[in-house]
């Protein structure tokens, strides 16, 4: 890697870390300069969380070396990471909703004089901060008001003062920073990230939006699974070679695509609208389709899912799911053989203390024995087939499902689905923290399920996935569902457009 | 009118609020018992010990903790005080060794809660049993009786400021203590920052066992304090006393805007919500009404107390 100018602020070279028998990253370089915005590229489960943690100071590498101005870098903690010049950001704003602003900003070095807070003092650096990641006529949230109060974008860039607030601040790391804004809050985002690269800060940017990736940084470097694969002038390179180099594959082997034969209409929706979100949705979903739905973060994709699913309040608008027409609990909606895929693995999609078997036969335990009895071996019997059929990595049905990776996880959140005889699938970002690997297998399972006659409505925040996937593609956009469109019409950049409108 | 709003919004104004409707409720219904300033002095000195410990649990619920031990730990601390002085020490010093031992246990349960990691919900449930054993067996099952050398002058109203006594400035004081600490120490705000959001603290530098150690081990010397008094109340060591008053606490401080999840609460609005419950119980004896009605009382206050102030939360 040659410099484009001159030497590296902060340059790692063979990184190595593992986590038990998994190997997180291995031999990993990076090199980044003063002034640029350096994108760090990579699919979910690539290393690039591991590594901005071992820049930040919050893990230690197991092998290789780091070097901040020529310097060796060993941060012990955060702090001293930030105290020597590099400060991070993550992706979920890390704030104390119950302190005010200024305090968040300061919350590492709060002046102080015989023990209390030096308001004054503390007002003065806090004020200076925020100045710098405000551009000029916005409107700055007074100091004093409790952080609870903000909203993301605003609480985002208290994240960026509290990291400028170290003056000697030089490298500056975002982790997707933009997931969570909108695109006003986006632009303005971008503006600040421009004004600290003209005063020589070095920002390493991670994002999914190669479009964004493409306006605001100059090199960039791709992670693939937990390895180097390429690093260069973000110029010399086209958005289908990006996507190459993080995929490693062409998008048609990672796409499987079956024959699928559209049948009935077994879930209709009608203006419909939930307690906040969505504001008005409307779509037919057949038999033999995978229907998906594109949009930001926030747009109200997952409580249009929550909603038609019973979890969520219908306000108002018609929903008809087969022969039934209006709202239905959860319950009644499993019975109708409708199954929620829930974003949220770990807090609603597995009960991650219980084993495998249980977590496959969890929803329908009648269909395992009589007189209310479970009989072990019948469950074990269940949880078997689907081990061997979904490929799930794992010691065996007894398993507990915490210990499983992200991939296999969710194959087994799949298995309780088929289990339950569900064929209305609402998947709900179903590759969410799933390994490549394991991705192309959720890609196959999801082909034949439709291939076979199911219905599958999926929200994806991943764009290649949903136009390798889905028959048809609607945009989500602020509460509002757009028209479904075929995929042969759709590009990822026509949906990030629309989704970003 | 800014200030005005930022009055209406503070933790302690709706506790406060509910104390001044619930004392005129009363003094309207007993004019000539209730109301009397005599009375007012009785209930002030019967909130003592439940406002001493509030203070202390305050800062525990703030940093996302609870104590469930703080009524074992005010017996034992009065079975201490009066081992101490019986075999001959004086005063001052026996008082002294009360309040280090309340602060001792207080670090006990502050160690096993970083040095275990166990929640402190287990660990104060188990050290309640520990200390609650260990007070009855240093006082052999008995009450112990000491000549308390003034220190029962704590608690008694005649020659003193006002005709106020002692404890109650103390419990004052402390609940001024309580306030300056968490809103304008650094530690205080250090302690409101792991309350709000641990693993954010953590990233910014703040030691989470160390704010862990210090607020457990200053709420153990509040509870040494109010077993103090306790003490001065009894003017014996009684290593059965106080059982339950843990949960008078913890109802005081959520009362007066703590949140059991951490990150909220408030020394004042914890003393509002003691001199509370202090209210409701005096008041339903001026009144006649049966113990188990003021207990029933007690808890729908409670309830109601709390449901309000979701409501408030949610208009914010």
């Amino acid at each position: 890697m040659s410099s484009p100018r001159g030497e590296a602020i902060l340059r790692a070279a063979g990184l190595a870390k593992s986590f038990g028998a998994t190997r997180a990253l291995s031999n990993v370089e990076l090199g980044i300069y003063a002034g640029e915005v350096h994108a760090l590229l990579g699919e979910n489960g690539a290393g690039k969380s591991t590594l901005l943690k071992i820049l930040a100071g919050a893990q230690s590498p197991d092998e290789g070396s780091l070097e901040l101005f020529g310097q060796p870098y060993r941060p012990r903690d955060p702090e001293q990471a930030r105290e020597l010049g590099v400060a991070y950001v993550a992706q979920e704003p890390a704030i104390c909703a119950d302190l005010s602003v200024e305090e968040n900003i300061l919350l590492a070095t709060l002046p102080a004089r015989f023990g209390f807070v030096d308001r004054r003092t503390a007002a003065r650096r806090a004020r200076a901060a925020l100045e710098q990641v405000f551009p000029e006529g916005a409107s700055v949230p007074a100091l004093a008001r409790p952080v609870r109060e903000l909203g993301q974008g605003d609480r985002q860039l208290v994240c960026l003062a509290r990291a400028l607030a170290h003056e000697n601040c030089k490298v500056l790391i975002l982790d997707e920073p933009t997931s969570t804004l909108n695109s006003r809050e986006t632009e303005r985002l971008f503006a600040v990230v421009r004004g600290l690269t003209a005063r020589g800060i070095a920002v390493l940017y991670v994002s999914h939006f190669l479009e964004e990736v493409e306006r605001i940084a100059q090199r960039y470097t791709v992670l693939r699974d937990g390895q180097f694969v390429h690093s260069a002038e973000l110029a010399a390179t086209t958005r289908s070679e990006l996507v190459q180099l993080m995929a490693g594959r062409q998008v048609a082997e990672l796409f499987p695509r079956s024959a699928r034969t559209p049948g009935e209409i077994v879930l209709e929706l009608s203006e419909l609208a939930g307690e906040k979100l969505p504001i008005s949705a409307s779509l037919a979903l057949r038999r033999g389709e995978v229907l998906g739905i594109a949009g930001l973060l926030g747009a109200g994709r997952t409580e249009l899912l929550r909603a038609i699913f019973g979890l969520n309040r219908v306000k108002s608008g018609t929903l008809q799911v087969k022969a039934v027409l209006g709202p239905a609990s959860p319950a009644h909606r499993l019975a109708q053989g409708v199954g929620l895929l829930s974003e949220d693995r770990k807090g609603e999609g597995l009960a991650e203390s219980l084993s495998i078997g249980d977590n496959i036969v969890l929803s329908k335990l009648e269909s395992l024995g009589r007189f209310g009895f479970v009989s072990p071996k019948k469950r074990t019997d269940v949880a078997r087939s689907y081990l061997q059929r979904l490929g799930i990595r794992a010691r065996g049905p007894d398993q507990l499902a915490r210990d499983l990776s992200g991939g296999n996880q969710q194959k087994v959140c799949f298995s309780r689905l088929l289990q339950h005889g569900a064929d209305v699938l609402l998947l709900d970002e179903p590759t969410r923290g799933v390994d490549v690997g394991s991705r192309a297998d959720l890609y196959r399972i999801i082909d034949q399920l439709a291939a076979r006659g199911n219905a599958i409505l999926m929200v994806s925040s991943y764009l290649p996935e949903l136009i390798g996937v889905c028959d048809r593609v609607s945009v989500m956009v602020r509460g509002k569902l757009g028209r479904a469109r075929p995929v042969s019409e759709l590009s990822e950049h026509a949906l990030l457009l629309e989704a970003t409108g | 009118m800014n200030d005005l709003r930022r009055w209406l919004r503070a933790p302690w104004f709706g506790p406060l609020l509910a104390l001044g409707l619930l004392y005129a409720l009363f003094a309207a219904l007993a004019p000539d018992t209730f109301a009397r300033s005599a009375n007012l002095l009785t209930m002030l000195r019967q909130t003592a010990v439940t406002g001493v410990a509030s203070v202390g649990m305050t800062l525990i619920i703030v940093l996302g903790g609870i104590d469930l031990s703080v009524g074992s730990a005010v017996a034992l601390v009065t079975v201490v005080v009066a081992e101490c002085l019986r075999s001959g020490m004086n005063p001052l010093p026996a008082a002294i060794c009360g309040i280090f031992a309340g602060g001792a246990l207080g670090l006990f349960n502050g160690a096993l809660v970083t040095g275990l990691k166990i929640s402190p919900f287990i660990v104060t449930l188990g050290t309640m049993s520990v200390l609650r054993g260990a007070a009855k067996g240093i006082a052999d099952e008995q009450k112990i009786d000491a000549d308390p050398h003034g220190i029962d002058h704590l608690m008694q109203t005649h020659g003193h400021l006002l005709g106020v006594p002692p404890g109650v400035w103390l419990m004052l004081a402390s609940s001024v203590f309580g306030v300056v600490l968490l809103e304008y120490a650094k530690i205080g705000r250090q302690i409101v920052a792991v309350g709000s959001n641990a693993e954010t603290a953590r990233l910014c530098g703040i030691s989470i066992p160390k704010t862990t150690l210090f607020v457990y081990t200053l709420a153990g010397l509040f509870v040494g304090l109010a077993g103090l008094l306790e003490f001065s109340t009894l003017t014996v060591g009684d290593p059965t006393d106080s059982v339950g008053l843990e949960l008078d606490v913890i109802a005081a401080v959520v009362i007066g805007g703590g949140s059991l999840a951490g990150g909220q609460g408030s020394a004042a609005g914890a003393l509002a919500g003691a001199l509370l419950l202090t209210v409701i119980k005096a008041g339903c004896t001026h009144l006649g009404l049966p113990n188990w009605v003021q207990e029933i009382f007690t808890g729908f206050i409670i309830v109601i107390a709390m449901s309000i102030d979701k409501l408030r939360q949610r208009a914010r």
